[in-house]
């Protein structure tokens, strides 16, 4: 260990503490920043680092927010930011205006034309978005989705290409039981008109933590792809979430998969429950049994 | 301080390291009281002497140099640096050859180092470490994990010589799983926990004995503790955010599994006990059938106080193809 005390300047306390900040777990972000404040003892460096840290946690964690004046809920993401903190919502055509270190919604505006996509994507936008909101609201206890347009959003009939992204966001919190968790789930979703084909490809995250007495993680990512045919905006909207819904099926079976192999299988690499005699571990051995019996007495004797 | 140990709890376990020197860079006054208290993922040397490996942590540390248990010299070489007494140092060294045997015993590898020091109260105290890498590339023999480590730290106060001894264990255990395959991408799972136990022992049983005895009932649960109560829960929270078609409940699933894989279609079994099934378990393709009792180990379900050495799964040692080193004299412990 060094010896001598390096005073850190400014900026690496600030680099510092936005990495204690990008790296909270789900729904932790605000405990995080209250140990933080404690330790860093300088609310100016603090507020510089939560400032650029929170947007980048937020839109990464694709937090929930709701909307004042009964429009629902937004997400904050990457793919519906307009300015830094105006986020649009496609459902309702809304741009919510946010603060990113409090995690609020301040205040609503409806969008403009231009920042909404034509009519004809619009269309396929829109049922997918229906399509969507049956699929979360029946697999996700707590989750929230919205459709973007990404790419091409000005398109106005047939021959472009264009591209829409299914965002899903659950999360559960349950700070008194010690437990957090969230998944992400992002969907690509490549129209392609030429060859009458959609790529999807898809980027789920899922992330738990349980900290009573102790401090454990769980971090679980997998991509996939698939693809089906360009039809009519409800037929593509169906046939879109159905293989969204059989991949995100097929990758919680796996999860699941895993944690059943851990006990028997994958964490008998780390430790295994008990030696390959399937007894307890002879401490008694006679020839050690006798050496320690003697150190024993002579530390106890030679008091 | 309080803050320190909160921002410990929160960040990921897998960057222990980079979470303290960040509390040491911020909190540079409260470096010994941070470093006392927050274990990390340990260190291994080689002992320039015989070639060893040992493990470095703060107990055989003096300075920037670490004593060795091998050689009992200090890497780097130091000049006015502590040693334990010639009798501690005697038991020393048949800790460190007894622990490198019960190491072997259940890492099937790892590095294992004992360090014992003289306290203040006419007692010893004496740190047991182990550290394994079960990845693939390390000593993991089954191939399944990209990345793991395991490391466990022991601390064991003993109190001066009496017919009842007293020993104060304090284990903590750090791990780091990742597999990682095509099929269901990346799987990433961290933790540490640490518990205490205090016992009072028979001197006349031998310390090492006791010590390890403790040792050994500690580590299990621990083990055991973090699969079935730790993972447990984080499995718990995935199935709560996004339930499957069929019942996601640890319980069901486990046992469920295991039988039903095994039975012909016109079979099925429906209750080992209340506890392993919920009524809601859902047999969708067969009807339910007759009773009988299932015995089998326990399995990973999340219950506490577990029995330790509860009987056997058979499938478990089918495929074994471990040979240890012979123990001399193997006595059952009750």
């Amino acid at each position: 260990m060094a010896e001598q005390e390096t005073e850190l300047s400014d900026k690496q306390k600030k680099e510092i503490a936005k990495w204690f900040l990008l790296n909270a777990p789900a729904g932790e972000i605000q405990y995080v920043a209250k140990d933080l404040k404690s330790v860093l003892n300088d609310d100016d460096v603090y507020d510089e680092a939560a400032s650029e840290a929170f947007p980048v946690y937020n839109k990464s964690h694709m937090i929930c927010l709701e909307m004042p004046g009964r429009f629902g809920d937004v997400l904050v993401t990457l793919y519906g930011e307009l300015r830094d903190n105006e986020y649009l919502d496609p459902k309702t055509a809304q741009v919510a205006i946010v603060d990113h270190v409090k995690q609020v919604c301040t205040e609503v505006r409806p969008a403009t034309d231009e920042e909404l996509p034509s009519p004809y994507i619009e269309e396929y936008r829109c049922a997918l978005e229906a399509e969507m909101l049956k699929y979360v609201g029946e697999a996700y206890p707590k989750g929230s989705c919205s459709v973007y347009c990404v790419n091409g959003k000005d398109a106005e009939g047939p021959g472009s290409d264009f591209e829409l992204v299914v965002v899903i966001s659950a999360a559960r919190l349950s700070p008194q039981n010690f437990c957090n968790g969230s998944w992400r789930s992002i969907w690509n979703i490549e129209f392609v008109d030429d060859v009458q084909v959609l790529e999807l490809k898809g980027k789920l995250q899922v992330g738990a933590h349980y900290f009573e007495e102790g401090n454990v993680q769980l971090d679980a990512k997998h991509e996939c792809r698939d693809s089906t045919i360009f039809q009519s905006p409800d037929d593509s909207a169906i046939a879109i979430a159905s293989v969204i819904r059989h991949h995100e099926t097929e990758y919680l079976a796996s999860l699941e998969a895993s944690y059943l192999n851990l006990p028997d299988t994958t964490f008998k690499d780390l430790r295994r429950k008990l030696p390959v005699t399937r007894t307890l571990f002879p401490w008694h051995s006679t020839s050690q049994f006798s050496l320690t019996r003697e150190i024993a007495k002579e530390l106890g004797i030679g008091k | 301080m309080e803050a320190a140990l909160g921002l410990m709890r929160r960040m990921p376990p897998r960057h222990s390291e980079t979470t303290l020197s960040a509390l040491l860079s911020l909190l540079p006054g409260h470096s010994s009281d941070l470093l006392s208290q927050v274990d990390l993922p340990l260190q291994v040397s080689s002992d320039v002497v015989s070639g060893q490996k040992f493990i470095l942590c703060e107990y055989n540390r003096d300075a920037d140099s670490y004593r060795s248990p091998w050689s009992n010299k200090y890497h780097p070489p130091l000049e006015d640096a502590p040693y334990p007494s010639s009798k501690l140092r005697q038991l020393e060294i048949e800790a460190n050859d007894i622990f490198t045997v019960y190491c072997d015993q259940y890492y099937e590898g790892g590095i294992s180092s004992v360090y014992m020091w003289e306290d203040d109260n006419e007692g010893f105290v004496a740190c047991f470490l182990v550290k394994k890498d079960g990845s693939k590339t390390g000593q993991g023999r089954r191939g399944y994990l990209e990345e793991g480590t395991w490391d466990a730290i022991h601390v064991i106060e003993v109190g001066p010589d009496e017919e009842m001894t007293r020993y104060c264990l304090t284990s903590t255990v750090m791990l780091s799983l990742t597999t990682d395959d095509v099929s269901s991408g990346t799987f990433s799972l961290s933790g540490s926990i640490r518990r205490q136990m205090n016992m009072n022992l028979p001197v006349a049983d031998g310390h090492l004995s006791n010590m390890g005895k403790m040792i050994e009932e500690l580590e299990g649960k621990l083990r055991n503790s973090l699969d079935q109560v730790y993972f447990g829960k984080t499995r718990e929270m995935v199935c709560t955010l996004r339930p499957s078609n069929e019942d996601c409940e640890p319980n069901t699933l486990n046992a469920f599994d295991l039988w039903y894989s095994a039975l012909d279609d016109e079979v099925s079994i429906v209750e080992a006990d209340a506890s392993t099934f919920s009524s809601s378990s859902s047999l969708s393709s067969s009807d339910y059938y007759d009773l009988y009792k299932l015995y089998k180990k326990c399995g990973p379900n999340p219950k506490n106080g577990e029995q330790y050495g509860a009987p056997f799964k058979e499938e478990e040692w089918a495929d074994e193809e471990y040979t240890s080193k012979p123990v001399d004299a193997i006595t059952p412990i009750e």
